[in-house]
């Protein structure tokens, strides 16, 4: 059966032009884009439908819009402090994009954005030019104080400044990599199990049973990475105000 | 008798309220560290990767550019595998970021902090 069909786990990962064939061009509208709209509307949709009627008691959409408001307002004021309060919109709109595009990516037939490199690197990439931008124009050339532990016998700086560097330069690499890793294989994993399923014939119900396990999983983890995401573009933000 | 009967009544259901939201509060954070425990479980493993991933690209790079061709490459190896170490020890430590040592200084002046990193 799976010989047959042909289908690959890795199927779902292709990024191909909606509405048109042929090339990707520059301006080609993909599945990847639609997917990035629809997680924007989604977004807006839920944010200004649920503070629509602004009632002194939540309904229900109205709760569930102030909770992610209070959740990221919280992991600010528990990370950075009061200072944070300036970069709340960034990091709840990382939030929620993330967060909806990893929700969206689990429903059939549709396609996951955050599994890409190239969309988790630019996300990263955002925050770690920001973060440096923000550290240099806060405190100026003192910023690159922040490469020399402080302590440190002067004999050990050409090995420890290297090493700091390196170290600050892999914020984006983690940062990307972690989201990324994590949706494509749990979405090659899910994949290849539910492979199996028609295979087995009755045996199948084993792997039936494991798929609506991870599953459950894969909606935990995409909540999880968009909160990791958060908290460590609030740390890097909180080390960017507070350097030693 | 009218009047001495709202007082403890009132100081009661403050006890108890208080019990209640202690109660509440206890498990909510129960909850909350074992999310915070995975969060934190998956930053860790990305670390040394990344870590190496740049040290690795820096020797290659500085090779091609200059032509010295498995030196810095070598070099560079060493000090990314050292960078992701101790990215992983600053997390695992509680010492906030990933570049410098400013919350643990704090935590040394405040004198909480009982071991200063070697």
């Amino acid at each position: 059966m799976a010989e047959s069909g042909g289908h690959s786990p890795l199927e779902q990962f292709v990024i191909k032009p909606v509405l048109a064939t042929g090339e990707i061009g520059v301006l080609t509208f993909t599945n990847s884009a639609l997917m990035m709209v629809l997680a924007t509307g989604l977004i807006s949709a839920f944010l200004i439908l649920g503070m629509r009627r602004g009632a002194l008691v939540p309904g229900r959409m109205q709760s569930l819009a102030e909770m992610s408001y209070e959740f990221i307002a919280g992991l600010i004021s528990d990370t950075v402090g009061a200072e944070g309060r300036r970069y709340f919109p960034i990091i709840f709109t990382l939030f929620m994009f993330i967060l909806f595009g990893n929700l969206l990516g689990m429903l059939p037939y549709s396609f996951t954005f955050t599994s890409h490199i190239i969309v988790t690197f630019a996300l990263a990439a955002l925050v770690f030019i920001g973060v440096t931008i923000l550290a240099i124009a806060k405190h100026g050339m003192h910023f690159f104080s922040f490469f020399v532990p402080p302590g440190a016998p002067i004999a050990m700086w050409p090995l420890l400044i290297p090493i700091e560097v390196i170290s600050y330069l892999s914020r984006p690499i983690s940062l990307s990599v972690r989201l990324f890793a994590n949706m494509l294989a749990g979405h090659t994993l899910l994949k290849v199990i539910a492979g199996f399923i028609g295979v087995l014939g009755v045996f199948g119900v084993l792997p039936l049973a494991l798929v609506v396990a991870l599953t459950g999983l894969e909606i935990l983890i995409a909540f999880l990475q968009a909160y990791v995401f958060a908290i460590l573009t609030c740390l890097y933000i909180n080390d960017a105000l507070h350097l030693h | 008798m009218k009047d001495d009967q709202p007082l403890p009544s009132l100081e009661k259901l403050d006890e108890k309220l208080r019990a209640a939201e202690a109660k509440r509060r206890k498990t909510k954070a129960g909850s909350e560290d074992r999310g915070k425990g995975l969060a934190f479980a998956m930053r860790i493993g990305v670390e040394i990767v990344s870590a190496l991933i740049v040290g690795v690209a820096i020797g290659y790079f500085l090779d091609q550019w200059l032509g010295t061709k498995p030196w810095f490459l070598l070099l560079f190896f060493v000090l990314g595998a050292a960078a992701g170490f101790m990215n992983v020890f600053r997390v695992v430590g509680g010492l906030g970021g990933q570049v410098g040592y400013g919350r643990a200084k704090n935590r040394d002046a405040a004198g909480e902090g009982q071991d200063k990193d070697g």
